[in-house]
């Protein structure tokens, strides 16, 4: 049920699932990291506006 | 007493991850399968700790349901989410080492594969469920009902197994003989370190979210019009 395979096979496996789990976390960081990157751009476009001629809301309104 | 900071958190999970594996790799001597049973300190834990994450999920998702804090929400959501990925991770690295060792990539009749490949699909369907409800309330309502009762499933799934004949998975702490004690030890900072990794990926990603929401609370403080609407992206999110 359980046969000792060759060394070099079972080197090719471990690999490959070490790997997978490596690849997965380094998608995920970058998909992340695109998201905060979004966020970074938003929030210079606001800080851009909020140090020009616009002014909060409630100021706005009075 | 206050939680550790994101990076602390992250120090802990790289040390923590590294000294597992090389524990693993260069301690851990090798079992009557040989050097392919090394996949056995990044599977197993993996999938420990994703089936923990679930659980975990239905917990904070009791506290949404008890209190409506929304906060309770959002980190059963991502808690969920991360124990998915943690789950596809599980099934790519079995399939690995099922095809290194049984010469073959699944096997349907095992009840261990069978019943986590039904855990990990329930809850690829939390997603459409989740985002098919518009109202934001109802949508975090109903998604806490899934986690918690998918939740409850995920123990009984687990009892469930191990009261079934194993055909060719074995059982990782089966009663009568387990791991020997240099092994024991190897596996337990490896789990340790995927606990780590989990809850610092958890952090990582609520920080995200945290971050968007107030991003939107200023936007709509700036401008009451549709002038700063976001250029891009999802609004969907807890």
């Amino acid at each position: 049920m359980t046969p000792l395979i060759a060394l070099a096979d079972a080197e090719s496996y471990v690999a490959g699932a070490y790997m997978v789990f490596v690849v997965l976390l380094l998608v995920y960081l970058a998909i992340m990291a695109a998201k905060l990157q979004r966020i970074q751009q938003e929030l210079r476009r606001l800080a851009i506006l909020a140090e020009g001629d616009w002014k909060p809301k409630a100021e706005a309104e009075s | 007493m206050r939680a550790p900071s994101l990076r602390t958190l992250a120090f802990l999970t790289v040390v923590t991850l590294a000294a597992g594996y090389g524990l693993a790799f260069f301690w851990a001597p090798l079992d009557t399968e040989g050097f392919i049973q090394k996949i056995f300190y990044l599977h197993v834990p993996l999938a420990i700790v994703a089936l923990v994450g679930f659980m975990a999920a239905a917990v904070l998702s009791i506290l949404h349901l008890r209190s409506g804090d929304p906060k309770w929400d959002a980190r059963s959501y991502v808690s969920i989410h991360m124990s998915v990925i943690f789950g596809t991770a599980v099934l790519l690295t079995g399939a690995l080492w099922a095809k290194g060792q049984w010469g073959v990539w699944w096997e349907w009749d095992e009840p261990t594969l069978v019943s986590f490949l039904i855990v990990f699909l329930l809850y690829a369907t939390y997603y459409p469920l989740r985002y098919a409800i518009e109202d934001r309330e109802r949508q975090a309502r109903y998604a806490s009902v899934f986690a918690i009762t998918a939740g409850a499933f995920v123990p009984l799934n687990f009892m469930a197994v191990r009261l079934a004949e194993p055909l060719i998975h074995p059982r990782t702490f089966a009663s009568g003989g387990g791991l020997p004690g240099d092994m024991l030890i190897a596996f337990l900072v490896c789990l340790a370190g995927t606990a780590l990794l989990w809850v610092t990926l958890v952090r990582f990603e609520l920080g995200a979210k945290a971050a968007k929401a107030d991003l939107g609370k200023i936007r709509r403080a700036l401008a009451p019009s549709d002038s700063l609407a976001p250029s891009r992206g999802r609004s969907i999110a807890p």
